[in-house]
């Protein structure tokens, strides 16, 4: 499948790039990959980002040795006001195994090409900071999404240090190393802070703790086990992660799922999303002490719960996508429950903001603390909730459709102050937002199918899949490989973008905030870890 | 102000008085798959869908061991929707912490038809999950135990070692105003030296192995480990790989185990209940030792 558009784009970057590039393929309309030549992406880079002002998504590799001979680098590009994505596919070849990093003048993908590293064993040549990410040092040297390395590979017991802190100089300068087990009910992961008497100089984060092998145990588990595999990416997104994994089957398979199938998955997603905006709200507050606000956030956050329960039979959502819509469909007493308690909570959470935005020390506290500018996001390349308050425009929901989201309108608040007040502004606004979409889905569509028959899975096919889940951009790659199995999978979760605001927005904040920006960004340790 | 107080008031108490009452909870609610081995005359198709391996089958010529593991359970109820003669039901149970692993796992072994149907079934071995779930004298129990034993209060600390996050969801809500944890005069601690339970989440990834090793050391003796969800009884979904050493058990002595994926936070709390009466066991043995 070919448009005519993008034959006029191949023609126009074969003309500019000469024979690097090789092939042009859609598989779907909004999926369009080209082939290079080789490894070298910087000169397509250079121009997609000159010339269209395209955004690099993500970066992953693939292990096709025993097919195709090589490794393959995927960079995905998308371009402001067009539902496409471009997949950049780079052959990395396995006697060099190198790839030239785009690091250096595209931080955003620092992190993730150091992933391919460790995971792959390939080697982002001129990467400015080539350290482990993703396995920690103590690890040996293995490379466990190749191919040739089984899932179950029982490795030695670790010695020596996880990870070398750069140290810090300077007169009164200290190093305060917290975690990985911190002091509340959270996730592991190991914060190193320099400080100066009171102001953070600079963080440093050793992430990855909770790593557990998920995406190559994708490989492993037939799809219809894999649904519940991609529900405990993170927990607090397990509809959206269940919702992108089920996409991407359903678009490599030509699967249609019916109408209100992608209505009842528009509201499940929009019900998680209010349900983490509030708890995130009350959990702001509470680090500035304003725990009145929290109790009553925390108790509405319960009733969205028991909501979430009473439609789906879990708490979190879980068990209620599947690949072809939606498990089961919902019952007049189900409906009732629905349009009740998202009405009720509407009223409620009105009077919670209503009771912050008359706390001035909550404002005070919360204003031009933890600031991220929105030069630094737009480079560090953050997404989400933490990038629409610095001004980065993006919202998946609406720059690429799916489930029912064209049938709604909403708007997507974007702010350019970037601090904690305005994080926790973004999830307000967005809240209201996702309450007038439930409230226009619930009807729609009511009397169609929500869920077809899913046929045997087509082999060696790739899909693309992307979701807006509350924190911001999800995306999933998968290849399909024989009896109803994946080849590859891939997960980006948006907290594998965002750490990097956490360590730029901290600077010159005393670390008695820290807990509080940290709070306002609330990232997944298990999404970026897996 | 007034417009704080003045919220509070209108809100009123929303505290449940569960385990003193029995909880409320949505009918739809998915629960214990329960099994009826009289009647089944199938497992294949529920062990097909099973995503965590919680329903296996053994099968030689003539028999076929069927394993039933709620250790490993995650309630989705697929089992019950793939078997068509009724055997399999979802209930709403979810009571089903226990101090012994074995009371997790069922097993049936049946003999064979030629198309590979269940003929009848030899031996069940049913062991009770539901024996320590007499939740309401449960918590008075432990009522009195933190009361009398324990100085009124127990301290509890919770590591994350390696989950998705789902149950720190529900241990976090075990503090909201509705469960409210607090009543019985628990609390989570931010430090192990505190502590005299240690709550347990995720399959132990190889990462935190350590760290999880030394907060338990850190720990004052007596004090007990609770095993929640069912990547910590059993490494779950996850299971055991090259970065997951799979259940809380392989690394440290487990007293209490709490099935969910994740447990409610009435399950956690009956499992916390639980392990506080193992507690007190082991200071009274202390003491008389
Ligand atoms: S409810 Fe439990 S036993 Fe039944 S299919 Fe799901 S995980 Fe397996």
């Amino acid at each position: 499948m070919m448009t005519q558009a993008m034959s006029a784009m191949f023609e126009a970057l074969r003309q500019k790039l000469g024979p690097q590039v090789q092939s042009v393929r859609a598989d779907r309309e909004d999926e369009i990959y080209l082939l290079l030549a080789d490894a070298d992406i910087r000169p397509i880079t250079e121009h997609l980002r000159g010339q269209f002002g395209a955004r690099l998504v993500t970066v992953f590799a693939e292990d096709r040795r025993a097919t195709e001979g090589v490794f393959f680098n995927y960079y995905v590009f998308e371009q402001k006001g067009s539902a496409q994505y471009l997949i950049v596919q780079a052959p990395v070849r396995s006697d060099s195994l190198e790839f030239p990093s785009l690091s250096a003048e595209l931080p955003a993908v620092n992190w993730q090409e150091r992933e391919i590293q460790d995971w792959f064993g390939l080697k982002a040549a001129g990467h400015p900071n080539p350290r482990r990410v993703a396995l920690h040092d103590n690890w040996p040297d293995v490379y466990p999404l190749r191919k040739d390395f089984p899932l179950e590979t029982v490795l030695p017991p670790f010695e020596g240090e996880r990870h070398i802190y750069r140290p810090a100089f300077g007169e009164g300068v200290l190093q305060v190393p917290v975690g990985p087990v911190h002091a509340g009910i959270i996730e592991p992961g190991h914060f190193n802070f320099a400080v100066a008497g009171e102001p953070i100089l600079y963080l440093q984060l050793r992430m990855f703790y909770t790593h557990k092998g998920t995406e190559k145990l994708f490989e492993q588990l037939p799809i219809h086990k894999a649904v519940f595999l991609a529900e405990s990416i993170s927990g607090d997104s397990s509809f959206s992660h269940g919702t992108a994994f089920c996409q991407a089957i359903e678009r490599a398979a030509n699967i249609e799922v019916p109408l209100r199938g992608l209505v009842m998955r528009t509201i499940l997603l929009e019900l998680e999303r209010i349900c983490n905006h509030v708890g995130d709200i009350g959990a702001i507050a509470t680090d500035v002490g304003f725990v009145i606000a929290n109790a009553h956030a925390s108790r509405l956050k319960e009733t969205l719960v028991t909501l979430n329960e009473q439609l789906t039979g879990s708490r979190l959502l879980r068990g209620m996508v599947c690949v072809g819509g939606v498990r089961r469909s919902w019952d007049a007493a189900q409906l009732g429950a629905l349009r009740s308690t998202v009405d009720s909570f509407a009223r409620e959470f009105r009077d919670l903001i209503s009771l912050i935005d008359r706390s001035e020390s909550t404002r005070d506290r919360l204003e031009q603390t933890g600031v991220l500018r929105p030069d630094k996001a737009r480079d560090l390349g953050i997404v989400g909730v933490g990038g629409r308050a610095s001004g980065v425009d993006l919202d998946v929901r609406r720059d690429h459709p799916y489930a029912a989201y064209s049938r709604y309108s909403f708007r997507v608040p974007v702010y350019q102050a970037g601090d904690v007040w305005h994080r926790m502004q973004v999830r307000i606004d967005e809240v209201n937002e996702s309450i007038g979409i439930v409230q226009n889905a619930m009807a729609d569509g009511l009397r169609r199918e929500f869920r077809v028959p899913v046929p045997p899975i087509p082999s060696d096919r790739c899909a693309l899949s992307a979701v807006e889940g509350w924190r911001g951009e999800i995306i999933h790659w998968i290849r399909t490989g024989p009896d109803n199995h994946l080849e590859r999978c891939k997960i980006k979760d948006p907290s594998l973008n965002n750490w990097p605001a956490l360590v730029e927005a901290v600077q010159g904040n005393i670390i008695a905030d820290f807990p509080v920006i940290n709070k306002s960004f609330n990232l997944s340790y298990s999404g970026t870890d897996r | 102000m007034f417009k704080i107080l003045q919220k509070t008031v209108s809100t009123g108490t929303v505290t449940v008085n569960y385990p003193a009452e029995p909880a409320k909870i949505s009918e739809r609610f998915r629960g214990r798959p329960s099994f009826d081995f009289d009647k089944w005359k199938d497992a294949r198709p529920a062990a097909d869908v099973c995503p965590t391996g919680a329903i296996s089958l053994s099968d030689n010529d003539e028999s076929r061991n069927v394993t039933v593991d709620y250790g490993l359970c995650v309630f989705c109820g697929l089992c019950a929707e793939a078997s068509s003669d009724q055997a399999v039901r979802v209930t709403q149970e979810f009571a089903l912490a226990t101090s012994d692993r074995r009371n997790l796992v069922f097993t049936a072994e049946y003999t064979l038809n030629a198309d590979r149907t269940h003929g009848g079934l030899r031996k069940v071995d049913r062991r009770l999950v539901d024996a320590e779930t007499d939740v309401e004298s449960l918590g008075q129990k432990a009522r009195d135990t933190i009361q009398k034993i324990l100085g009124r209060s127990l301290a509890i600390r919770e590591v994350d070692a390696g989950s998705c996050n789902g149950c720190e969801l529900e241990i976090v809500a075990l503090n909201n105003p509705v469960h409210d944890i607090e009543r019985f005069g628990i609390h989570f601690v931010a430090s192990p030296r505190h502590a005299d339970m240690l709550l347990v989440t995720g399959p132990v990834t190889r990462n935190m192995e350590l760290a999880l090793l030394k907060t338990h050391r850190a720990m004052a003796e007596p004090k007990v480990v609770v095993a929640v969800g069912a990547c910590g009884i059993s490494g779950g979904i996850f299971g055991e790989n090259y970065a997951s050493l799979g259940s809380v058990d392989k690394v440290l002595p487990v007293d209490v185990y709490i099935p969910g994926c994740p447990p409610r936070p009435q399950a956690l709390l009956h499992g916390i209940l639980l392990a506080v009466g193992r507690l007190a066991e082991r200071l009274h043995t202390d003491r008389a030792g």
